[in-house]
């Protein structure tokens, strides 16, 4: 056991890095507001998913090898994603079991490697602060996270605690989005009928707002929310259980929005 | 059946295009899944028996030498005949050939995915034999000259106005003007011409869901009762199998039953599950004086210790297609080939080469559906993914898509460089958003902007903000 | 017959590949590897998998299961007292559904003693069908409660195809052939000795489709209805398994259902 704060890097992710920076001081703050010591190492990239389920498993190993190096100091590396973490905690050790300098050092690194909401319940078992969001949600259980990873309960246990939120379950919640990385932009048609059949799922709720746990569903969700001109707002729902919704406008929105076309 | 695989993305761009089609796969993703549920949740034992299933079959795969030759030594002793075919075209001429010694004229059917994979109906037809699909399904695709889309519901991609066209122009004998508007008078067409094939038939052909080394005996398992009237009617059944599908005992062969309906359709067990074991006995009233068991390769033992050796526990189930995202969203035929959904997008590559099968390993979102519910708890998507390790590997990627993917790579292990990339592609994007929350198109992203809006990033990157408010 | 000789010829040799293929690709030399006396055992004493719970029950529960499944399914179910009121169950069920009332029987010995003549409304012939026949009545092996499922045998007194070409099926049964699981029914034949007949069918509700507009019918190749007639109570003398899948007699064992509780 850690008796002192646990040092937590924090993987930030590339999408949350070049797109939606507020995900990750709201990871930040979490981890913080629940008693952990939290740095952002420099040296962090990407977590080379897209090399991966390219098939190029030796660029794919190469970056793991950095990313464990700029992490592996850590006591837990969290990240505010299940594909991402899913990546470490799943698939590196998989990449580099038959490299002997590297197996051991990819299994320690995934054993202590955890998605954001499972992290805070079921490693700290903090059950969220003080938070307030207004809105009728949905929720959407990213793939990876919720079949490699266990998460389903963990992001609703918190948002259970946030004053204002209504939590509306969908028939589909689990259900892909159609993102599932280089594929939407390979097939943009085929993605585009799942990501429709997640819309109207996420719109028969009645749900005003749709919150889930990876941004890069959450982009595609949103980015075709917007395409269909749907007033339905996405969040990642890190923001919300921080209170940063105040800081930055949901997903795909903007202050010059309606201005032109 | 021509392989139309390297025409993916046409396929599946016609398949989005087809609102029949459409409302089938919206109601096949709103049944069979939810009613598997149902059944597993009806079933306390449910995941212990996908784990002994798939232990079974693994045990098999180690030993599966011995258990054909089990089998075999099994079904010569009962009377039976074996015969092994390295390839499709093997397969056709040794059925062809039992036909021919047995003067067949017609051969009765059950729905044999092998019998597809070995393309059996053409090559008997160019021979003078009439083979006649009797599950009701595969017979409404036989009349329409098309392939399965569904491993077990072959016709799901058909409207009954379809079908009803369809006899209408096949079966001229009925007056023209009589009511086809009900699935019931369909299916009572069918029946009543389907009855005369099954009475009047010289050979039936089956597949077989398991071969039972301990006996030697086959199962199937059919909800229509054809594949019973196929192997009891005629003088001479021959039963189609590829040799994965061989299991050790009858107890073995059970608990895999257990999985394999409630997997499919949700049903607890299939309405008709029989075992036959060899011709008729001497004293028996009524079956065939021949039985003979075809056992194909064709790619299997290629696969057999490989790394799609998991895959050959598949027991065609169809648990993966009914989930699936990609299959919901452009049925089976897309893919081209026998074949479909994640199961059909590992084994094609394998049966039909990967230079013919390119897009079907790459064209899934990897969501993990299929692992989940496969019974045999084969990792379809780590097997998806190897196949695109070989094609990277074997050079079978486009070029750009390669160099990007290095310069991407070559990126991200050089996080100053990256930093600085990444920053002036942040300032690039949010200029063209020009403080719209969203762009409508992006250049080199047309993949993305062609169907959704990309979200505009929110000014500068994590990075580079933790630096500035942190340090 | 064969398939003439020069074909087997080739089918030898394409054994000799497939066998081969196999072993080099297990990574095997030889025949059939070292394993050779373990799997013959596995085969000669075949133990049963895990046994769902389900029809782990006494006598009456276990018949009460045993039809609530097959009603579940869409079959009709009939309690009576005794073989002497099996023509009359029949009478009143072809009547009520306004059904033919001729029957085809199976000259078999398990409903031999069924006294047809006493029922007028009948015309019984024995034998095998051509197909013209609208109701078989056949004698059930064994009957199992786990799924509603009768299980009947080919033999030189039962046509399999009475089984399948009328369009009403009527399966008698004892109600002490009624079992809890499908081993029992291994167990069963194996304790009778002989080997498999070559029919064993598990017939479990009357044959139906999907196959049109996924829209379920009833009555597709086979039977439209499912008719089974349960005669008489359990006595306990019935099938008996111990937990290794052997069979022992009644007075010698307990049942499964006892057994485990």
């Amino acid at each position: 056991m850690i008796q002192q704060a646990p040092h937590v890097g924090l993987f930030a992710t590339c999408l949350v890095d070049l797109m939606r920076p507020t995900v990750g001081f709201a990871a930040a703050k979490l981890l913080e507001d629940a008693g952990c010591r939290v740095d952002v190492p420099m040296d962090q990239t990407c977590c080379g998913q897209p090399a991966y389920n390219s098939g190029d498993t030796g660029e794919a190993r190469a970056i793991a090898k950095h990313v464990i190096a700029a992490f592996e100091g850590f006591d837990y590396v969290v990240a505010p994603s299940g594909s991402c973490a899913g990546t470490l905690r799943v698939h590196y050790p998989q990449l580099l079991k038959d490299d002997a300098a590297w197996a051991a050092r990819a299994e320690a690194l995934a054993q202590k490697t955890h998605e954001l909401f499972s992290f805070l319940t079921d490693v700290l078992n903090w059950m969220g602060g003080e938070a307030r969001y207004d809105a009728t949600a949905t929720y959407h259980d990213s793939c990876s996270g919720l079949r490699e990873l266990g998460i389903k309960q963990q992001p609703r246990t918190l948002l259970a605690g946030v004053e204002g939120l209504e939590l509306k379950e969908s028939r589909e919640a689990e259900a892909c989005c159609g993102f599932g990385g280089l594929f939407c932009v390979k097939y943009p048609d085929i993605s585009e009928r799942i990501v429709d059949v997640k819309t109207a799922d996420l719109e028969a709720t009645g749900a005003d707002t749709l919150l889930g746990g990876d941004l890069g569903c959450l982009m595609n969700i949103a980015g075709r929310l917007k395409r269909q001109g749907s007033a339905v707002k996405v969040r990642h729902a890190a923001e919300v259980l921080a209170g940063m919704t105040g800081e930055v406008p949901p997903l795909g929105e903007g202050k010059n929005d309606g201005a032109e076309d | 059946m021509e392989a139309t695989t390297r025409q993916f993305t046409g396929n599946a761009r016609q398949a989005l295009k087809n609102d029949n089609l459409r409302a089938a796969l919206d109601k096949l993703s709103h049944g069979f899944p939810y009613k598997r549920l149902e059944a597993a949740a009806r079933l306390p034992e449910f995941e212990a028996l996908r784990d002994q299933s798939r232990d079974i079959k693994a045990h098999v795969l180690e030993n599966l030498d011995f258990y054909l030759q089990q089998f075999e030594s099994k079904v010569i002793e009962q009377g039976g005949q074996v015969h092994w075919a390295k390839d499709a075209a093997e397969a056709r001429d040794i059925i062809l050939a039992i036909c021919q010694e047995a003067g067949a004229e017609t051969v009765t059917k059950s729905k044999s995915m092998i019998g597809e994979e070995i393309a059996i109906n053409g090559h008997l037809e160019a021979n003078g034999v009439r083979p006649v699909e009797t599950d009701l399904g595969e017979y409404i695709i036989q009349l329409r000259k098309e392939p399965p889309s569904h491993l077990i519901a072959p016709a799901i991609h058909l409207s009954m106005d379809q079908v009803a066209d369809t006899f209408k122009d096949k079966h001229r004998e009925f007056a023209a003007d009589r009511p086809l508007d009900q699935p019931r008078e369909l299916l009572e067409e069918a029946r009543t011409m389907l009855r005369r094939e099954f009475l009047a038939a010289d050979v039936g052909l089956t597949g077989a869901n398991l071969l039972i080394a301990e006996t030697g005996s086959i199962a199937l398992v059919t909800n229509e009762g054809n594949a019973d009237l196929t192997l009891t009617l005629p003088n001479t059944h021959i039963a189609i199998a590829s040799i994965e599908k061989a299991v050790p005992t009858l107890e073995d062969a059970t608990t895999i039953l257990r999985v394999l309906a409630r997997s499919a359709t949700g049903q607890e067990l299939s309405v008709y599950t029989t075992f036959v074991s060899g011709p008729k006995r001497p004293d028996d009233m009524d079956g065939p004086e021949n039985f003979h068991v075809v056992l194909l390769d064709n790619g299997r033992t290629q696969m057999l210790g490989s790394e799609f050796h998991d895959m050959l526990r598949c027991i065609r189930c169809g648990a993966c297609l009914n989930s699936c995202p990609v299959y919901g969203a452009i049925g089976g035929h897309a893919y081209g080939w026998v074949y479909s959904g994640p199961m059909g997008s590992v084994l094609m590559p394998g049966i039909l080469g990967l230079e013919q099968t390119g897009d079907l390993p790459n064209a899934s979102t990897l969501c993990g559906t299929c692992e989940s519910v496969c019974p045999m708890r084969i990792p379809l998507p780590a097997m998806l993914r190897r196949w695109r390790e070989q094609q990277h590997a074997r050079r079978l990627t486009s070029t750009k898509s390669r160099m990007m993917l290095k310069l991407w790579a070559m990126l991200a292990r050089r996080p100053g460089l990256y930093r600085a990339v990444m920053g002036l592609g942040v300032g690039f994007m949010r200029a063209l958003a020009g403080g719209r929350g969203s762009l409508k198109s992006l250049p080199f992203a047309g993949g993305w902007t062609a169907v959704r809006d990309l979200p505009a990033p929110e000014g500068k990157t994590f990075t580079a903000l933790w630096k500035e408010r942190r340090k | 017959m064969s398939a003439g000789p020069a074909k087997k010829t080739r089918s030898v040799s394409s054994r000799d590949q497939v066998l081969s293929a196999i072993r080099g690709a297990l990574g095997r030399e030889g025949a059939d590897g070292q394993n050779r006396p373990d799997l013959m055992a596995r085969l000669d004493n075949p133990v049963p998998n895990r046994v769902p719970d389900r029809g782990r029950l006494d006598g009456p529960a276990r018949i009460d299961l045993f039809q609530a499944e097959a009603e579940r399914v869409s079959a009709d179910v009939a309690r009576v007292a005794g073989l002497d009121a099996v023509p009359g169950a029949i009478a009143a069920y072809l009547g009520e559904n306004g059904l033919p009332t001729a029957l085809k029987v199976t000259p078999d010995a398990a409903i031999g003693d069924v006294p047809w003549a006493q029922q007028a409304a009948l015309s019984v012939e024995f034998g095998a069908t051509d197909g013209s026949d609208p109701v078989g009545v056949t004698g059930a092996y064994l009957g199992v409660a786990e799924t509603g499922t009768v299980v009947l045998l080919s033999g030189e007194t039962r046509p399999n195809s009475l089984n399948y070409l009328p369009d009403t099926h009527v399966v008698v049964i004892r109600a002490d052939q009624i079992i809890g699981a499908y081993e029992e029914v291994w167990a069963q034949l194996r304790h009778d000795g002989g080997g498999l007949p070559r029919i064993v069918n598990w017939i479990t509700g009357p044959s139906r489709s999907a196959d049109i507009e996924q829209t379920l019918m009833l009555g597709a190749h086979g039977p439209r209805n499912l008719f089974i007639v349960i005669v008489g109570a359990d006595d306990g003398k019935g099938i008996v398994m111990a937990d290794d899948g052997t069979i022992v007699t009644a007075d010698e064992g307990t049942r499964v259902g006892d057994a485990h509780g």
